[in-house]
């Protein structure tokens, strides 16, 4: 057995789409469009030797959770994504309660698939609504309209044992009174999961041109931080409390791959831009691949894997990753994992300082949480636990 | 034993006002000269320092031998010394001239005459200084020599008929500043056969040779082998190396009366030198010493500090390495409640505060954190003993002080006219006392008095900005004055820092202390929870401001697993917050000490 402080946390596979229909302008994803068809078997074939390769590196796993992200994986032919769920079976065992989701765009295109993603093996969705305001849609550069989003949501939770979808608020010009009753609506259309992100203004997507010529106005701060507090009360009064900064779920239905990263455990990172931390001998390895499709295919083709950045994380990293991804969780961390990493504990003088402003707090099982009130500037308290 | 002159040296510096162009003169005269190749000019060949280049500014004096085959078929020997132009650095203008008999006056044939000119033209002329007057860059088509020569006659009053208009930059008419030199400017005399006289101009630390002295010859030689005596400090020296910068090292062996260059031998540190100093033969010493220079003395005091406190002894070992070369800065160790082990440092002005600052950051890799700039104050206490106070944190007991003195400077400041009423509000602004007011042409010359506390911070910047940098400005340390001053002190979170607090006049002590919270305000970045600032004179709070809680700043998305992308954002925060100081629970930005005060007003 592996004397590391991450087994326990499970070990989910990623696997990367890399490819949309369109960009969208706010999006900073590893997605990239392509005007001729994409040679699907071409990159299937690549998935497997990345798979295999992996396998070869940490054998003898019990994957517990599988992740299609993207780009929009919806864009997968069902073949496709069963081949590749067959391939990570043939590399490692698959628990047989795995949580094996995929990202899918709401388009009626992507409806039709659905069934056979189901055939496939996936038994879990998550939507990317973004917003229930057609206006809104059209100018977060969106494909789908409002009702064929809802519809997708509905077949969604017919078809799959689990879904959840995503929205993106405090959009430009986005009232809290607005806000309060898309996110009233969405949760009406909910099955059991949320994802409600802030937008964010990221370098080198159009927003940013556009926020940086004075075009796109966001909410300041202040504005900022009252939406998310009115997501925090509504969801709670509603029982979708968040159990992650970003992400609401009724107790247990919480997406069980997203907390091996949270829980910092063990991943694989498949396919192009993929993050893997995967755990040998009594190292952490950080891995990642290259982010362009094509030029990942060919390395895959040629070395049986991409990655083109490797580290091993020294014991101060780790810890760092420790806490960046355990203090986003609602359940927080526990600071004697944190001394596993690091050989050190946590500063008492700062975490004393932190407890005195509200920010957060020891619970009786000794756990560190964070609290409603540290949430919003989470970046903040992570900074000074870290430093 | 007969003095004599010697017809085939000249020696001179060049004087001008900063961006006059005299380094750019300095390098045709070089090249022109042929002393170095094409290919071996770089540009500003006597900046050699880092600095020195990227700020386009001499800080120490240089010194090049020049050979000139001149118009009446002779061959000259002819010395530069290039001098600094700032006003901090005055003291080596002033010894860089005692070793010359000629200057050149460089001035901008489209700006005229500037207040350094001033300053420094008149410093040659109490040298004795014969003066050839250049008028530079006019290539320009601003340039105006003609308006510009009588500006000069009537402002510092010196005849500048067969002044030398050129180009340096292009070149223009550099022969014509070569045959001036030779004709207009005396040769040096002195006595070959006397006993060994000579003025220690300058020394430095090189690597290699060890301590570097720069002299000039007045009587008698300077040999290999000899043995000196420097008359000030008594000490006796072997000679190893005799020679001159031509410019770089040429070992000669010896040099002669009227000779300018340079000797090392077995002298350990340069503290060991004091500029000024007269040098002889230890067997055959001279009779008659040389008036020497008043040793420099520092004007503005600040503490240095490692923002990591583990690099306290690679900053006492770097400080040992720039005093080896800089005698004019000091230091002593410090301690600060906020910033823990430090030193507090004097130097001639803050534009060498500045350079210091800069070169232990670069040359040494130290992050370091600078405190208030503060002048030397005289305490008189009511036991009747004197006080020097350097550091406002040591004010002792205002009830067992009678009085405070503080240093005043006179300044001189040119100004076009339109930014007149800027300045004369800026100098009343700053306690300033009018002293004069002329025109020199189109442009107001002021001379004020003001209290050299006032100058320090950021009036020379404030100047620039006001008269959209056309205005210029001098100053020397006048005279200690009385003045009812008291210490402000500045809590931040309700906790004083030490570091910022500074003394100031009870009159502007509000606006003052208004600026200085509002400047903090802007400075210290929003924390998890508010601070207020405050200014404070003894327990009475003069100003006030909040720094409201940060709101939002958590990121919402999560990239999978790509933690790294967070640890570099971390990595980042970690890296910021290690340039701050923490000051019980805030962290204030280490820029915050000199920005705050930075007063807008
Ligand atoms: N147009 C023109 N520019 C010049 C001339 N001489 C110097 N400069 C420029 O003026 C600036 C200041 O020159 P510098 O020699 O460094 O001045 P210093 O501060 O007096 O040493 C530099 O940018 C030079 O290139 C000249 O004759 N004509
Ligand atoms: C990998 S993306 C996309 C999944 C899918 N391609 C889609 O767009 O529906 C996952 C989610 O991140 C969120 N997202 C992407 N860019 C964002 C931004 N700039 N600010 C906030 N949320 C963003 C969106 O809600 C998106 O559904
Ligand atoms: S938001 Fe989704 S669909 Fe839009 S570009 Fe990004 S990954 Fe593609
Ligand atoms: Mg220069």
């Amino acid at each position: 057995m592996i004397d590391h402080p991450t087994r326990d946390a499970g070990f989910g596979v990623y696997v990367h789409w890399p490819f949309c229909a369109s960009k969208c302008p706010y999006c900073d994803f590893n997605s990239h469009v392509r005007h001729q068809p994409v040679d699907q078997e071409r990159f299937l074939a690549a998935f497997r030797r990345e798979i295999a390769h992996t396998a070869a590196r940490i054998p003898g796993r019990t994957v517990t959770s599988i992740f299609f992200g993207g780009g929009t994986p919806s864009l997968m032919k069902p073949e496709t994504v069963g081949a590749i769920l067959d391939a990570i079976g043939a590399a490692w065992s698959v628990d047989a309660g795995a949580e094996i989701t995929l990202e899918a765009n709401p388009t009626s295109v992507e409806m039709e698939r659905f069934r056979g993603y189901r055939t496939a093996g996936i038994n879990r969705v998550s939507l990317g609504v973004q917003a229930l305001n057609d206006t809104d849609l059209r100018r977060l550069g969106r494909m789908h309209s409002v009702d064929e989003a809802l519809a997708a949501v509905t077949i969604a939770a017919s078809i799959f044992e689990r879904s959840s979808f995503d929205l993106i608020y405090a959009r430009p010009d986005q009232t809290p009174q607005a806000w309060r009753a898309e996110l009233e609506r969405a949760i009406g259309h909910a099955a059991e999961h949320l994802s409600l992100y802030q937008l964010t203004i990221e370098p080198g997507t159009w927003f940013e041109k556009l926020h940086r010529a004075g075009k796109l106005t966001v909410p300041d701060d202040d504005a900022s931080r009252a939406l998310f507090d009115l997501t925090q009360e509504i969801c709670e009064a509603r029982g979708l409390p968040a159990y992650e900064v970003s992400n609401h779920a009724r107790p247990g239905a919480e997406s069980r791959h997203n907390l091996v990263y949270w829980r910092y455990g063990e991943y694989a990172g498949i396919g192009p831009g993929a993050h893997g931390r995967l755990v040998t001998g009594n190292a952490r390895l950080a891995t990642a691949t290259e982010k362009h499709p094509e030029t990942w295919l060919e390395r895959v083709e040629r070395d049986g894997h991409g990655i083109i950045d490797e580290e091993v994380l020294t014991a101060d990293a780790e810890g760092d990753e420790f806490l960046l991804m355990g203090l986003r969780l609602k359940e927080g961390i526990d600071p004697r994992r944190y001394t596993r990493f690091t050989g050190r504990t946590l500063n008492e003088r700062r975490i004393r300082t932190l407890e005195d402003h509200g920010l957060i707090v020891r619970r009786a099982d000794s756990r560190l949480t964070v609290t409603r009130e540290g949430f919003p500037v989470l970046n903040a308290v992570i900074a000074e636990l870290a430093a | 034993m007969t003095t004599r002159t010697f017809d085939n040296i000249r020696n001179f510096s060049i004087v001008a006002h900063i961006d006059h162009g005299k380094s750019t003169l300095a390098d045709r005269l070089i090249q022109t000269t042929g002393t170095l190749t094409a290919r071996e000019m770089t540009e500003q060949v006597l900046d050699s320092m880092d600095i020195e280049r990227e700020r386009g500014i001499t800080i120490k004096a240089q010194t090049v031998r020049l050979e000139y085959l001149a118009e009446d078929g002779k061959t000259y020997i002819l010395n530069l010394m290039d001098t600094p132009g700032h006003v901090d650095f005055a003291y080596e203008v002033s010894r860089s001239l005692a070793a010359c008999e000629g200057s050149l006056l460089v001035v901008d044939a489209s700006q005229g005459v500037e207040a350094q000119t001033l300053a420094n033209v008149y410093q040659a002329i109490d040298a004795n200084h014969e003066i050839v007057t250049v008028l530079n860059k006019i290539d320009l088509p601003a340039a105006d020599p003609d308006r510009i020569k009588e500006q000069i006659e009537e402002v510092i009053g010196i005849d500048a008929s067969d002044a030398v208009p050129i180009s340096a930059k292009t070149g223009l008419n550099i022969e014509a500043v070569l045959e001036a030199i030779v004709k207009k400017l005396p040769a040096p005399k002195g006595d070959a056969d006397a006993p060994l006289k000579a003025l220690l101009v300058d020394s430095w630390y090189d690597a290699y040779l060890g301590v570097v002295v720069l002299v000039r010859i007045i009587d008698g030689t300077l040999k290999k082998g000899m043995t000196i005596k420097m008359m000030g400090t008594d000490a006796s020296h072997g000679v190893d190396k005799v020679g001159v910068f031509t410019p770089k090292m040429r070992d000669i062996g010896s040099l002669g009366p009227g000779e300018v260059g340079f000797f090392t031998g077995s002298i350990k540190e340069v503290a060991d030198t004091r500029v000024g100093d007269t040098i002889t033969d230890d067997r055959k010493p001279t009779a008659q010493a040389l008036p020497g220079f008043k040793p420099v003395q520092p004007v503005v005091f600040c503490g240095l500090f490692p923002v990591d406190a583990a690099e306290f002894e690679t900053l006492r070992a770097a400080m040992g390495r720039l005093r080896l070369n800089d005698a004019s800065f000091s230091y002593e160790m410090e301690t600060s409640a906020a910033l823990g082990f430090g030193f507090r440092c004097g130097f001639l002005g803050l534009l060498h505060l500045e350079i210091i600052q800069e070169r232990l950051e670069r040359e040494f890799n130290l992050d370091l954190i600078s405190t208030a700039p503060s002048v030397v104050y005289h305490l008189r206490m009511t036991d009747g003993t004197i006080k020097e106070l350097h550091n406002p944190a040591d004010m002792p007991d205002v009830m067992k002080i009678e009085t405070i003195k503080e240093p005043w400077i006179r300044a001189t400041i040119l100004t076009p006219d339109e930014y007149l009423g800027a300045v004369l509000k800026l100098c009343q602004d700053r306690r300033g006392v009018q002293v004069d007011l002329n025109y020199v042409g189109k442009r107001a010359m002021l001379v004020y008095d003001l209290p050299l506390n006032e100058v320090v911070f950021d009036f020379y910047d404030r100047l620039k900005s006001i008269s959209k940098g056309y205005a210029s400005f001098d100053y020397h340390i006048s005279d200690y004055r009385e003045g009812d001053l008291v210490k402000m002190s500045v809590l931040v979170n309700a906790e004083p820092v030490d570091a910022l607090s500074m003394l100031v006049h009870r009159n502007r002590a509000e606006s003052r202390g208004r600026a200085m919270c509002e400047k903090l305000k802007e400075l210290i970045p929003p924390h998890m929870f508010q601070i207020p600032v405050q200014a404070a004179i003894g327990g009475k709070i003069i100003a006030r401001e909040t720094i409201r809680a940060l709101r939002k700043d958590v990121t919402a998305k999560c990239y999978g697993g790509d933690a790294s992308r967070k640890r570099k954002l971390l990595d980042k925060q970690k890296a910021g917050k290690k340039r701050m100081r923490q000051f019980g629970k805030v962290d204030i930005p280490q820029e915050a000490f000199i920005a705050a005060l930075k007063m807008d007003s």
